[in-house]
């Protein structure tokens, strides 16, 4: 005797968010059914196997009835099949949107195509996510690029309206888009140690004061305001160079930023004799942003020129937070240099990112 | 005579992709009704068109208006080929032609598509003009407000209860005409799902007619079925009661207490009281068919005796499952009668006589029961049939009864008091020329009247009933094996198997009965399926202990061979295990009976003592003897066991698995013994088939299976609605089938009873051929409503309530769909008008779609679906007394092919919040019997 057709359906659709969360991993039928045994939820209503495996196959079949939907989120809320509560609608679509920070990592900066998409084996087993879920939230993360990458406007405001986000999650979206659109370098085996919270941040930066939307008021013909950085300010950044390439200058700055630091932080001595070849490094990296290629090696760079040096020297997080607070701040006291306004957008961003990115 | 139906297409949303290169949709809409059409602009590369036309009016015939449906077609432009169809909407204007019932449809509505599902939404409006309706002449019926619901509709005051009507429609099935085998599967669909809205477009229009000839406006409990022949045809059938029915101003209806002057304890005292069909054969042949309404046209014809206002009436039969306090005097218990019959290959569509002169039959049968009955009444009234093939049978059962004609004559409510309670209870029949064998006792309420031990219906719990504890869903199930056979020896080898199954059914539910220590079974549907090799009976009803009743007693049970000694011990052991579970289901259904009937009587003290008495007897129960000895011989249940047979019987009693902690369940309407709902309510249908890999299967066997199934589909529920304990599912409803073919038998007995059917039929020569495996399939509609036990009503009702109203903030309107007749906790303010819609699914791609579960699931979702859709756009939010009468599936999984056909029904509904707990379920605590009778209609 065997069950041939077993369906349940609901006016109001019926849907256990457990049940639902297992099926994002990706887990098949049987395997949920495991869990949901591990779990104990035969201790409840005196299930027995059978009827937990028919209702896992329901609700499976129900969620993946609704995964067209969840598609283009905007369509659930006035969709007719399915009477959804809003409030479950709301879930519904976070939690499918919702990723594995591991895998996003993984797929960061690369371009989101069809041959990245056969990579996904590699990183399921690297990363142990099912493939099915990786699928999913590569797949995810295609579509919100497709919709997103012809629009004009904020970007994490595009995200929300068209898939119904909250905040925070709009947000690495964001992250995602910037990083699949700019390409940044991100999988060198030196940036292995930055977890994807690590990038997502440096690409809120990023989109929040270096592109084209960070200054201007946002006008309907200005194209893609906050996928690319701002090509003016980068060529500007060219004029930063005054910093190492006058001597005077970069002796006075150093000068200024040893006077506040004397006796505040143990790593003076060091930083005092690297102090050239730090700011060099920073200000190079400002330089060369002109070329698509050195925008991509920003984050390989940082680490390489200024993180990993003060890693071997042991700074603290603390020592470089004051170190970069006075290198910036005493540029302004520099009666020369005039470029003061591009000199604090710059170095803003690069100060809290090599912050974000260092790890004692 | 004409009216003017009026059509806007306003835009569309959602559409399919139709033209690949383009991936949009030049979508245009052609609207028709009856040879009419007229089309709407080509609005070119839109997947969400604005159409924005002008009114499409068509001029009609009321006629016209009442059997055709609107037909919109949404189809996509194709300059160089033929245009493709995109989906249709059909639309019932029935609604629309009465006053009191909606005045537009206006809304998204989906597009379906039979091979497709629904692709997209349509925005229409539709009005109609209706000019005058005052041709006495007319055939048609615009007017006559219809109801699925078995009560008096509750914004409604029944001034006159008619009868009954009834009518059926015959034609050919589309599906078998030669034309089929050269068109497409979609087209064929179509033609089948369109002549399908016509004939009960038809036969609502001639049921009517015999309405407004009887002088009612309304039609109440109508019930339409429609019988899949197969090669012999299609047809379709309804019954209903009619009425006249004044709306109630709101505000007076609380307390409304119904002056009723109407009608109908109809009673023909010419016929003889006999249980013969042949007898009542006699009588048929004298009424003209077109005589089912009474001759007389003033129904008023009072007899003297026993100051009975009866009018002579065919069949006095009510569809009516819940009434007005009062209105019943007593019931008989349940009759039903079953025919079989061969079908007909030749065919006559417009000589529907065949079947008539069957159903005739059966009614008759039914009358005749009643009678044997003492009682000139049935009510709770209903008919089914049951295809297989060429065979088919007919069944038809009810509750005898006797209805009060003084109520309904002095219109008012002098007979209340005690006989309220209780009366109903008190036997029809005579004391000492009883129709069956029963144990009469002094009704335990009123201590005048003679009660039966136990009182099987098919109706709801009357509101004055008092109850003692909670009620309960109570099963039997039965298979039994035959062999394989073709026409008549197949008919014959079946009537010779149901008589035993009916009785082998009514034991189990006898024995079920006491186990749970109840003594009344309301609701009774039995279910009698046939399959190629076996037969299926399913019967449920919901228990309950009426305080009127005498407490049953106990389950003894006795060997026959009492020689052996561990033969002896075993029985023992079973004894205590039967002793035990009666004393434990005493406890979880808080049947506590002595107490109550204290409180209830107030007696004076001798009752008092024997109170007592009793319930030193209750708490010894658990020894035979003493049982014995304070019930006399009456009271105990004799179980004997002698063979195998009854072992496994006395086993299957005692598995069955008790209910998970905080569920309730019944298959009536209210659940006896609770009356603190929530607004909260979830309606959901679940389907399974089994296949049975052995075809040598024993009756044991096949019927441990059976039983297995049943509780695992009641588990799986209680599992799946977990998250709403405490909960009550009500209205519970099973519907058994063996797709296979062959066979036939009549039947009638007592305590017995059918209802909804579901049945397969064999289009593409489906999965079976070759195979020896059998299906079993079962559909289910089952409600399920949120209950509240908890003693902090207020708190949990409104965290329900605040949880509920979230997604009226949603662009769609959220449209509730129950079984029962009304939303607990909320007021039905207005009644929109019938749905009944038939959609055909068919899937050349099963597999890629999921397979058979994803196939049905998604169907399934799409009708609730296009129901939600067409109550919103008539401005409802809710569906009363939803039922999917209909579930037929077939597939060919080797073809990669399935077919479905559903047919939903129900009422169109706008209900408000209650905002006083002057609650809507009746409210009657078993301690306060006086102040029942009069709330108990709202």
């Amino acid at each position: 005797m065997s069950m041939e057709l077993d369906v349940f359906v609901g006016n109001t659709t019926i849907m256990d968010m457990e049940v639902y969360q297992l099926w994002l991993d990706g887990l098949t039928v049987s395997d949920a059914v495991k869990v949901r045994m591990d779990e104990g939820a035969l201790l409840e209503c005196e299930a027995n196997a059978e009827v937990l495996t028919s209702d896992t196959m329901d609700q499976f079949r129900t969620f993946q009835m609704c995964e067209r939907l969840l598609h283009s989120p905007t369509k659930l809320g006035s969709q007719l099949l399915y009477q959804i509560p809003a409030q479950n609608q709301r879930i519904l679509i976070e939690r499918y949107y919702e990723f594995d920070s591991v895998f996003a990592r993984e797929v960061l900066g690369k371009k989101l195509s069809k041959g990245t998409k056969k990579d996904l084996d590699d990183i399921s087993c690297k990363t142990g996510i099912t493939l099915k879920s990786c699928r999913r939230q590569f797949d995810n993360f295609k579509r919100v690029f497709k919709v997103v990458e012809e629009l004009k406007g904020p970007l994490v405001e595009n995200i929300q309206r068209h898939f119904l986000l909250s905040d925070t999650l709009a947000r690495d979206y964001a992250a995602i888009v910037f990083f699949a659109n700019s390409r940044f370098e991100t999988g060198k085996r030196k940036l292995q140690y930055l977890s994807f919270q690590d990038f997502a941040f440096c690409a809120g930066q990023l989109i929040s004061y270096w592109t084209v939307g960070a200054v201007d008021v946002w006008e309907p013909n200005d194209p893609d305001m906050d996928v690319d950085l701002e090509k003016e300010f980068l060529h500007e950044l060219k004029d930063l160079k005054v910093l190492v390439n006058d001597k005077d200058m970069m002796d006075q700055h150093k000068i200024l930023v040893c006077a506040a630091l004397r006796g505040k932080i143990k790593v003076y001595k060091l930083m005092e004799v690297n102090f050239k070849n730090l700011s060099r490094a920073l200000i190079n990296l400002a330089s060369k942003l002109t070329h698509t290629k050195d925008v991509r090696d920003l984050f390989i760079d940082l680490v390489e020129k200024f993180i990993e040096p003060c890693r071997y020297d042991r700074w603290t997080v603390a020592e470089i937070t004051l170190f970069l607070t006075h290198y910036t701040n005493a540029a302004h006291c520099l009666g020369t240099f005039r470029y003061q306004m591009i000199w604090d957008r710059y170095m803003g961003v690069i100060k809290s990112c090599i912050l974000q990115m260092y790890h004692e | 005579m004409p009216g003017k139906l009026k059509a806007k297409i306003v835009a569309g949303r959602h559409l399919p992709v139709m033209d690949r290169a383009s991936d949009l949709t030049d979508a245009f809409v052609e609207v028709k009704f009856g040879n009419t059409t007229f089309k709407t602009d080509v609005y070119p590369k839109s997947l969400n068109p604005q159409w924005n036309s002008e009114w499409f009016k068509f001029e009609v015939d009321d006629e016209d208006l009442q059997d055709e449906p609107l037909q919109i077609t949404v189809l996509d432009h194709d300059t160089y080929s033929a245009n493709d169809a995109i989906g249709k909407v059909y639309i019932d204007i029935d609604p629309l032609l009465s006053c009191e019932a909606a005045t537009v449809i206006s809304g998204w509505l989906p597009i379906y598509d039979t091979i497709h599902g629904i692709r997209g939404e349509i925005n229409v409006v539709v009005k109609v003009d209706l000019f005058n309706d005052l041709n006495r002449f007319r055939q048609s019926s615009c007017g006559v407000k219809f109801f699925c619901t078995t009560s008096i509709p509750r914004c409604y005051r029944a001034a006159l209860v008619h009868g009954f009507v009834e009518e059926l429609v015959v034609n050919e099935d589309p599906e078998y005409q030669w034309i089929d085998r050269i068109r497409t599967p979609r087209a064929s669909n179509e033609a089948r799902q369109r002549l399908i809205s016509l004939m009960s477009g038809e036969l609502q229009r001639k049921i009517g007619l015999k309405v407004l000839e009887m002088g009612g406006n309304a039609v109440v409990g109508y019930l339409q079925c429609f019988d899949l022949e197969g090669e012999s045809g299609l047809v379709v059938r309804a019954i209903g009661t009619a009425c006249t029915l004044d709306k109630l101003i709101p505000g007076t209806e609380s307390k409304e207490t119904l002056p009723s002057s109407s009608s109908p304890p109809p009673f023909s005292p010419s016929k003889p009281c006999s249980r013969q069909s042949s007898s009542s054969d006699t009588d048929l042949s004298l009424t003209p068919k077109m005589g089912k309404t009474p001759p007389p046209s003033s129904p008023f014809l009072t007899l003297y005796f026993f100051s009975d206002p009866v009018y002579f009436q065919e069949f006095p039969f009510f569809t009516l499952t819940c009434f007005p306090p009062g209105f019943l005097v007593h019931i008989g218990g349940v009759v039903s009668a079953r025919s079989v019959k061969l079908l007909d290959r030749i065919h006559n569509p417009d000589e529907p006589e065949t079947r008539d002169a069957w159903w005739e039959e059966i009614r008759q049968e039914i009358k005749s029961h009643a009678k044997a009955l003492g009682c000139h009444a049935v009510v709770g009234y209903s008919e089914s049939t049951t295809i297989c093939e060429e065979v088919c049978i007919l069944s038809a059962s009810g509750t005898a009864a006797m209805l009060n004609p003084r109520f309904m004559r002095e219109g008012c409510l002098d007979a209340g008091g005690s006989e309220h309670s209780c009366g109903f209870c008190h036997i029809p029949y005579d004391e000492f020329n009883m129709p069956f064998p029963a144990q009469l006792t002094y009704c335990y309420h009123c201590r005048r009247q003679k009660v039966p031990d136990v009182l099987f219906t098919t109706i709801d719990l009357p509101a004055e009933a008092a109850v003692t504890g909670k009620g309960c869903l109570i099963q039997a199930r039965l298979c039994r094996t035959k062999k394989k056979a073709q026409g008549e020896v197949n008919a014959t080898a079946i009537s010779n198997l149901l008589p035993f199954m009916e009785y082998e059914l009514h034991t189990q539910l006898m024995n079920k009965l006491k186990l749970r220590c109840m003594n009344a079974l309301f609701g009774l549907r039995i279910q009698i399926s046939v399959g190629e090799n076996m037969l299926l009976g399913l019967a449920s009803a919901t228990g309950v202990y009426l305080s009127a009743l005498p407490a049953p007693g106990g389950i003894q049970i006795t060997g026959k061979t009492p020689s052996d000694l561990s033969y002896d011990q075993h029985i023992s052991t079973m004894q205590k295990r039967i002793n035990d579970t009666i004393a434990m289901n005493k406890e979880l259904y808080n049947i506590h009976p002595l107490e109550c009937i204290e409180e209830v009587v107030g007696s004076p003290i001798p009752d008092r003592q024997r109170s007592r008495l009793f319930r030193s007897t209750s708490e010894s129960s658990d020894e035979l003897s003493e049982l014995d000895l304070s019930h006399g011989k009456k009271d105990a249940f004799v179980l004997e066991i002698d063979d195998t047979d009854a072992v496994e019987d006395i086993q299957s009693l005692l598995t069955d698995a008790p209910m998970p902690a905080g569920f309730y369940s019944c298959n009536t309407e209210v659940m006896p013994g609770i009356y603190n709902w929530t607004s909260g309510l979830q309606m959901f249908t679940s389907v399974r088939v089994y296949r049975l890999s052995n075809a040598n299967l024993t009756n044991q066997g096949l019927n441990k299976i059976f039983t297995d199934l049943c509780e695992n589909l009641l588990k799986s529920l209680y599992f799946k609605l977990r998250s709403m304990i405490p909960c009550c599912l009500c209205h519970l409803n099973f519907t058994v089938a063996v797709p296979e073919e062959e066979l036939i038998q009549v039947r009638r007995h007592t305590p017995k009873h059918t209802s909804p059917i579901l049945y397969i039929f064999p289009k593409n020569i489906l999965v079976r051929s070759g195979e020896n495996e059998e299906q079993l399939q079962f559909s289910m509609e089952l409600f399920s409503s949120s209950e509240r036990c908890s003693p902090l009503p207020e708190v949990r009702s409104r965290s329900l309530r605040s949880t509920r109203s979230l997604p009226c903030g949603a662009p769609v309107t959220v449209v509730k769909m129950t079984p029962l007749s009304f939303l607990p906790r909320t007021r039905i303010v207005k009644y929109l008008g019938i749905i009944n819609m038939f959609f055909i699914r068919e899937t050349t791609s099963l597999r890629e779609e999921g397979g058979v579960s994803g196939f049905l699931h998604s169907f399934i979702a799409e009708v609730f679906a296009m129901v939600r859709a067409h109550v919103a756009a008539l401005g409802g939010n809710a569906v009363v007394s939803y039922s999917m009468k209909e579930c037929v599936f077939m597939e060919n999984p080797n073809k990669n092919q399935a077919q479905c056909l559903i047919n939903v029904s129900g009422d169109a509904v706008i209900f408000v919040r209650e905002s006083d707990q002057e609650a809507i379920p009746p409210l009657i605590m078993s301690g306060q019997p006086s102040t029942t009778g009069a709330d108990g209609t709202t």
